[in-house]
């Protein structure tokens, strides 16, 4: 237990915020999908790390359900991104404006 | 000392791969980016001694999810390169850079207050040393503590089964016909009874 926690906590933000600022700059929906899985990840490490530092199980747990949640998002947003791209061939993020109004 | 060097590799093959998975412009060139940042967080997840997740790790994202998100690229040909040199909306990268300095600025400020913030409160119940493997304590927690939110996430897992089911699913031919005679409004997709 060299490291101290909070460098943890520090990966986890510039992590965090590499992915947010993919979902905002990337218009390909997929790669716009990555970057949100890289963005729970980020959670996932901080989760573990204060875990550790509290001592506590419960942690652990969350991270444990935060993949069987992301499991299901990918499964369901594959879905609806298969479904655009087959009405819509090479649609990007722009494309997508039906429910505009 | 040992973890202080697993620490600083595992965070380069995270944020190298992170940076990779934004800047590739191939979507296959992304998802493989995406596997090697998943296992420097099992790395991770290794040093801060949560085995059990490090293994599920490995196994559902960098197993399961990303050959998932290979397979709709594969399947939907869309992996052919981005052009990513034309900006459509002007200075929306300059205005995301911003936006992505300010928040890692407020969230290393947030890590370090929180550190000093919760150090006091340390867990009596479900303690995370003492006797019994990594694995042996986090069952013992999730049949208890959190059955009710076990049980809900498999409940959760049908459901996103059945919905990938219905949203992936061609259309059937009649159906197809349906709509062309109903015209442009056509009707909901629970009406064709299929």
């Amino acid at each position: 237990m060299d490291v101290d926690a909070t460098w943890y906590l520090v990966l986890s933000a510039l992590l965090f915020t590499i992915g947010g600022a993919g979902v905002l700059v990337r218009r390909n929906p997929l790669v716009m999908f990555m970057c949100v899985e890289l963005m729970l990840n980020a959670v996932n490490i901080s989760f573990v790390t204060f875990a550790r530092m509290l001592n506590d199980t419960g942690g652990q747990v969350v991270v444990f359900f935060v993949l069987v949640v992301a499991a299901a998002e990918v499964v369901v947003g594959l879905g609806i991104i298969v479904a655009i791209l087959r009405r819509q061939p090479g649609a990007d993020a722009d494309d997508i404006s039906l429910l505009r109004g | 000392m040992v973890d202080t060097i697993v620490f600083v590799l595992a965070a380069l093959v995270i944020l190298s791969g992170a940076l990779g998975v934004i800047l590739a412009r191939n979507p296959v060139h992304s998802a493989l980016m995406l596997i090697m940042t998943l296992f420097g967080v099992a790395v991770v997840f290794v040093a801060q001694e949560a085995h059990f997740l490090a293994a599920v790790q490995v196994i559902v994202y960098a197993g399961a999810i990303v050959v998932l998100f290979l397979f709709v690229i594969m399947l939907l040909g869309v992996d052919q390169a981005d052009s990513i040199e034309t900006e459509p909306i002007g200075g929306q990268r300059p205005a995301a850079g911003v936006v992505a300095l300010a928040s890692v600025g407020l969230l290393v400020l947030l890590a370090v207050r929180a550190v000093q913030v919760s150090s006091g409160a340390r867990s009596t119940s479900s303690a995370l040393d003492g006797e019994g493997t990594n694995l042996e304590k986090l069952a013992r927690v999730l049949f208890t503590d959190y059955l009710f939110a076990f049980e809900a996430t498999s409940a959760l897992l049908v459901i996103a089964v059945v919905g990938a089911v219905v949203l992936a699913r061609k259309p059937a031919a009649e159906d197809v016909q349906d709509r062309k005679g109903v015209g442009a409004l056509g009707r909901t997709r629970s009406g064709s009874g299929r």
